[in-house]
C-alpha cells in the first residue's frame, strides 16, 4: 500500500516538478509569476490529443506508435514554446519598467483569454486522450507500476537533470544565472536580456507542454479549465521549495506529489486538492521564501 | 587617435543638472581620470558611456559610432566594459563562472546548438574556459578558480570584477573607484593592474578619489563640479588649477 502511494506519488510529483519548474525559471529572471502558465500546461495537453488525433487519422499511429508519440511530443513542445513566447513579447515585455502589479495583472489576464479561447474553439466538455497502454505494467516491491508510470517518471527525472546540466553547464545557462542575480549588470557584461528572457520563456513553455501531455495519457481526459488547478499546486510547489530556486521547484514538486497521494490514501480522497493548499499555508507561514529559497534581504546582499 | 569622444553631454534627472555639457575625448591606449566631489556627476557619465540612462542632450562618439541609441549589451560588443563603485560580481557564481559568462556575447550555440550539436558547445566551453583562466591569472586570482564569488575577500572581488572586464575584451575599461576601501597594498596591486591594462593597449577611463593613484597614473585628467567640467590638462596643470583647488583639491592642499 505504502509502495503503491509512493508510485503514484511520484508520477504525479515528476508532473508538478516540471510544471512548477516554468514557474521557477521566470520568477528567477523576472520577479514575476507568470499565472499563465497553467493555461500553457493545458494547451500542451490540448496539442497532445489533437496532433496525436492527426497521426491516428493519417495511420502513424497504427504504423509505430512510439514514433507517434515522440512526434507528438515535440510539436507539443514547439506549439507551446511559441505560445510562451508570444505571450512574453505581448503581454510583459512592454511592462517590464512598469510597477511591478501591472505585469502580474497582464498574466491573470493571459491566463483567462487562453481558457476562453480554447473554450470557444474546443468546445467547453472534455476531450479524451486514447487510452494507449491500458493497465498494463510490472509489479516493483509490493507496488502496481503501470508502463505509463514508469515512462511519466523516467521522462520527468530526464528533463529534470537535462535541465540541471543545462543551467549549470552551458554559456545560456551561465547566462540565465547571471541575469537572475543581477539584470543591469549581466547586460553590461554583453548579454542581450530580452533574447534570455525569451529563452526561459521557451524552455518553461516547453517544459509545460510535456507535462500536459502526460497528463493527458495518464487520466484521458482535458478540459480548458485544467491549467487552473495544475497551475496552483505547481506554483504551491515552487513556493515550496523556494521561489526563483530551481533544485527547490523540483523538490517541491515531488514532496507536492507524495503528499497528494499520501493524503488521499490515508486521510481522504475526497480532500485531494486541498492538500496542496494547506501545504500552501503552512509554508507561507513558517518558511516563506520555502525550503531553497532565499529571503528578499538575502538576493539583494 | 581619439577612441572616444564626447561632444556637449547633458543628463538631466527632472530639476536635477546631473551632467552638464560636458565635452572631452580620450586617446586610444591612454588613462584619463575623472576627478570631482561627491554628486559632481561621474558616475552618472559612466551610466551614460555604458547605455544604462540615455543622455538628455548631446553626443558619444566611440570610434566613430554615436552610442546614444544602443543598449548595454550591444555597446559592450563595440568593445566599453566597466566595473562598479559598489562591487556588482554575480556573487553565488564562482570566479571561473563570472569571467566566463563575460564571453558569452562570443559563445555561438544558443539553446539549439547546446541541444542539438553538444560537441560543439562542449568544445566552445573548452575554449571560452581557457581564455576565461587567463584573464584570472591576469588579476592573480588563479588560487580561488572555483571559489563562490561572493566569498572572496574584498580586494579580490574588485581584481575580479575587472578580470570580468576584460574578459568582454573591451578596447576600452571604465574603472569607476577601483581602489576604494583598498589598504595602500592592494592599492598599490591595482595601481599595477591598471598599468599593465595599458601595456596591453587598453584605454581607461577612471574614477578616482584617491589623490595619489590619479596624479601616479593618469595621462589626462578632467575635473567635474556640479556635472560641469570646470578643467582638464595634465597630471600637474590640473594640480596648480586654481578653480579646482577651490572646488575639490582646497581642504587637501595647504
Amino acid at each position: 500500500m505504502l509502495a503503491q502511494q509512493i508510485i503514484n506519488g511520484l508520477t504525479l510529483g515528476g508532473v508538478y516538478a516540471i510544471i512548477a519548474l516554468g514557474y521557477t525559471m521566470v520568477y528567477g529572471i523576472l520577479e514575476l509569476i507568470n499565472f499563465a502558465h497553467g493555461e500553457i500546461y493545458m494547451l500542451g495537453a490540448y496539442a497532445g490529443i489533437i496532433f496525436f488525433g492527426l497521426f491516428t487519422a493519417i495511420g502513424l499511429t497504427s504504423y509505430s506508435l512510439p514514433l507517434s508519440i515522440v512526434l507528438t511530443l515535440i510539436l507539443s513542445i514547439i506549439f507551446c514554446s511559441s505560445y510562451g513566447f508570444t505571450i512574453e513579447k505581448i503581454a510583459y515585455k512592454p511592462l517590464r519598467k512598469a510597477p511591478r502589479l501591472s505585469p502580474l495583472i497582464s498574466a491573470i489576464g493571459v491566463s483567462i483569454f487562453l481558457q476562453n479561447y480554447v473554450m470557444l474553439t474546443q468546445g467547453a466538455t472534455d476531450r479524451v486522450f486514447p487510452y494507449l497502454f491500458g493497465a498494463a505494467g510490472f509489479d516493483f516491491i509490493g507496488a502496481r507500476v503501470t508502463y505509463l508510470q514508469s515512462f511519466i517518471i523516467a521522462i520527468s527525472a530526464l528533463l529534470m537533470l537535462s535541465l540541471h546540466f543545462f543551467v549549470a553547464r552551458t554559456m545560456i545557462g551561465k547566462a540565465m544565472r547571471a541575469v537572475a542575480q543581477d539584470r543591469v549588470m549581466a547586460s553590461l557584461v554583453g548579454i542581450n536580456i530580452d533574447t534570455v528572457i525569451s529563452t526561459t520563456f521557451v524552455i518553461g513553455s516547453g517544459l509545460a507542454a510535456v507535462a500536459g501531455m502526460m497528463v493527458a495519457m495518464y487520466y484521458g481526459l482535458v478540459n480548458y479549465s485544467i491549467g487552473y488547478i495544475a497551475g496552483i499546486k505547481a506554483f504551491t510547489a515552487a513556493v515550496l521549495g523556494g521561489i526563483g530556486s530551481i533544485p527547490g521547484a523540483m523538490f517541491g514538486g515531488i514532496v507536492l506529489g507524495l503528499v497528494e497521494a499520501m493524503g488521499a490514501a490515508y486521510i481522504s480522497s475526497e480532500y485531494k486538492d486541498a492538500y496542496a493548499f494547506v501545504i500552501l499555508i503552512i509554508i507561507l507561514l513558517i518558511k516563506p521564501a520555502g525550503l531553497f529559497g532565499k529571503s528578499t534581504e538575502d538576493r539583494y546582499k | 587617435m581619439y577612441l572616444l569622444e564626447v561632444r556637449d553631454l547633458t543628463k538631466h534627472f527632472g530639476g536635477i543638472k546631473a551632467v552638464e555639457e560636458v565635452s572631452f575625448k580620450v586617446r586610444e591606449g591612454s588613462i584619463m581620470s575623472i576627478i570631482g566631489p561627491n554628486g559632481a556627476g561621474k558616475t552618472t557619465l559612466f551610466n551614460c558611456l555604458t547605455g544604462l540612462t540615455k543622455p538628455t542632450k548631446g553626443k558619444i562618439y566611440f570610434l566613430d559610432k554615436d552610442l546614444a541609441s544602443l543598449p548595454p549589451h550591444s555597446i559592450v560588443k563595440l568593445g566599453i566594459a566597466r566595473t562598479f563603485q559598489n562591487i556588482r560580481l554575480f556573487r553565488e557564481m564562482t570566479v571561473l563562472e563570472n569571467v566566463m559568462v563575460a564571453q558569452h556575447s562570443k559563445a555561438k550555440s544558443g539553446l539549439f546548438g547546446s541541444i542539438l550539436r553538444p560537441q560543439g558547445f562542449i568544445d566552445e566551453e573548452k575554449t571560452i574556459k581557457e581564455k576565461s583562466i587567463e584573464y584570472i591569472e591576469l588579476v592573480g586570482l588563479e588560487d580561488f578558480t572555483n571559489t563562490i564569488a561572493g566569498n572572496l575577500p574584498y580586494g579580490s572581488q574588485r581584481r575580479l570584477e575587472i578580470a570580468r572586464a576584460l574578459a568582454t575584451e573591451p578596447r576600452m575599461v571604465l574603472l569607476d573607484e577601483p581602489t576604494a576601501g583598498m589598504n595602500p597594498q592592494e592599492t598599490s596591486e591595482m595601481m599595477d593592474i591598471m598599468k599593465r591594462l595599458q601595456e596591453f593597449g587598453k584605454t581607461i577611463i577612471l574614477i578616482e578619489h584617491d589623490m595619489k593613484v590619479v596624479m601616479g597614473i593618469s595621462d589626462r585628467i578632467i575635473v567635474l563640479d556640479h556635472g560641469i567640467k570646470i578643467a582638464e590638462g595634465l597630471p600637474d596643470e590640473v594640480r596648480r588649477d586654481q578653480m579646482v583647488i577651490e572646488a575639490y583639491l582646497g581642504k587637501e592642499t595647504h
